[in-house]
């Protein structure tokens, strides 16, 4: 699956770019779902021994079987595999806490994985500018319902119920990277039960 | 009026730091607090040298919590174009004097885990507010690398070490004594930012270090004010006002522009902070760049310049001004 093409949208609405082997001591990569295509395709460009400083951590979900064994065949210096990204978060905190600047950081997959391991990052200081992401896969999103503050995990429609207070939220394009979630708004309000149809987000 | 807003002040204390450097303390004329600012910023000071008008840029280096009165301290340079010898020579306690609110061009990255300063000289300045707004809020973490001349040239070396002695190296140049650079940038912490205030070469050495081993971008502050070099004489058309200026050989475009009675737009009158941009209108000729605001590709379009430090040498200039 090629990289994800968005629709120009406002400044808030994050954008993705290509990875690409950057300079430096050492490189974290993590990704979930398609995003391990991108790091099969950026190991095409790196310089020999780029893998030998590197860390993967891998979140197939739904594509089960289909990248392991290729992302293995890189040989990094350390690859760990996981069911999802909160089964990893500890990890990922612990790896970036550990590290120290001349790392490398590169994230691939879904909008959430992508927003969420940035959040870890930037969380400790480090420039989110430097961070280098590209979008594979599914559009569907990291949604927080401005009304309840929980947070829906892969709405792929717009229109969409909130999982926690059950509002019918409208998918709006503004981001916040200290959330790592969209903002989600009752499309309903000044009517309620005026519900439009729901589309798929793309 | 350009610039920040002024402010009147009364000059309360001159003390001679060592034997290049005085430090200068400043009141409002009318009893007032200061406007607050944070560490890193600047105040622009106006001087009137027998006729002459010289608007210099130095760092505050009073505690930004501290509403009572600014502190600069500034450091003599006797080839430089006079404003430091103004300084040094003829400002005394109870003269009053126009500086400006503060600009900050310099300021922390309060994201930052930690953060390593790097001094040249006088380049500590903004560094004594920086490490006094981090240790007033007792929110920082950070190392301080200071380069000096000599010991007795140090200027508040045994102050700072004295206060945070695991925060502070000084490396003496009479002695030797380098800052370990490569050493440094290595196991430090994600997340950590360095900063830089000294000379160009310094400056550049540091940056470049760290861009080799690796480090963001946006993780690498430095501040440079430049005096505008002076030059050769040459003459400009100013196309919005319609009139024709001389800039002489000690006077910047900007002070000429100034000089002519034109309200040009500026802030920090040292080539960083991008006030004064001005669109070229047609030239013919060559110009000669010294800021560290315009990328290299705006240089070399001929379209952009900032009066504030850059020259022309050439046939004709015309300015959108």
């Amino acid at each position: 699956m090629p990289k994800t093409k968005f629709e120009p949208s406002i400044i808030s609405r994050p954008v993705y770019g290509e990875l690409k082997p950057k300079n430096g001591k050492s490189h974290l990569l993590i990704a979930d779902v398609e995003g391990a295509q991108a790091i099969l395709d950026l190991a095409k460009k790196a310089p020999t021994g780029f893998f030998n400083q590197a860390h993967i951590i891998y979140i197939p979900r739904h594509t089960g079987e289909t990248y392991l064994a290729k992302l293995q065949k890189l040989n990094a210096k350390q690859h760990y595999v996981g069911p999802s990204f909160g089964a990893a978060q500890q990890r990922i905190q612990r790896v970036l806490s550990d590290a120290h600047n001349g790392l490398q950081i590169y994230l691939a997959g879904s909008e959430g994985l992508i927003g969420q391991a940035m959040r870890e990052a930037i969380g400790l200081g480090f420039p989110h500018q430097a961070i280098q992401t590209e979008h594979r896969g599914s559009k569907a999103r990291r949604m927080q319902c401005v009304h309840c503050k929980g947070v829906t995990e892969d709405v792929s429609t717009d229109p969409f119920e909130c999982s926690h207070c059950g509002l019918s939220l409208f998918v709006r394009d503004h981001y916040s990277r200290r959330l790592a979630a969209f903002q989600g708004v009752c499309v309903d309000a000044e009517d309620p039960g005026n519900v439009p149809d729901k589309m798929e987000i793309t | 009026m350009a610039g920040a807003a002024k402010i009147s002040v009364k000059v309360i204390d001159v003390v001679e730091v060592n034997e290049l450097v005085k430090r200068f303390k400043f009141e409002r004329t009318d009893g007032g607090l200061m406007p607050t600012f944070s560490g890193g910023a600047h105040t622009v000071v106006e001087m009137n040298d027998q006729g002459t008008r010289r608007l210099n840029p130095y760092s505050l280096m009073s505690s930004p919590t501290d509403r009572s009165a600014y502190t600069i301290s500034v450091r003599r340079d006797d080839e430089g174009r006079g404003g430091s010898l103004y300084l040094h020579n003829h400002v005394k306690p109870g003269m009053e004097m126009t500086i400006s609110n503060p600009v900050n061009l310099f300021s922390l990255d309060l994201r930052a885990r930690k953060h390593i300063f790097f001094a040249g000289g006088i380049g500590i300045t903004p560094f004594l507010s920086q490490i006094k707004q981090l240790s007033a809020a007792n929110n920082g973490h950070f190392e301080l690398h200071y380069a000096v001349r000599t010991a007795s040239l140090g200027s508040y070396a045994d102050e700072l070490l004295e206060h945070f002695p695991n925060n502070v190296d000084v490396y003496h140049d009479d002695k030797d004594q380098q800052i370990p650079l490569d050493k440094l940038l290595e196991g430090q912490p994600l997340g950590t930012h360095i900063y830089v205030c000294g000379p160009k070469g310094m400056i550049n050495w540091i940056l470049s270090g760290a861009r080799k081993a690796g480090w963001p971008e946006q993780a690498l502050h430095y501040e440079e004010f430049l005096a505008p070099e002076p030059g050769k004489a040459f003459d400009v058309e100013l196309a919005v006002t319609g009139k024709t200026i001389h800039v002489k050989e000690q006077q910047s475009l900007l002070e000429a522009i100034e000089a002519a009675g034109v309200d040009a737009p500026y802030l920090c009158r040292g080539g960083a902070c991008g006030m004064c941009e001005t669109q070229v209108i047609r030239s013919e000729g060559d110009f000669i760049h010294n800021d560290h605001w315009l990328t290299d590709e705006e240089h070399a379009s001929g379209e952009k310049i900032m009066p504030c430090v850059s020259r022309f040498d050439g046939k004709s200039l015309v300015l959108d001004r």
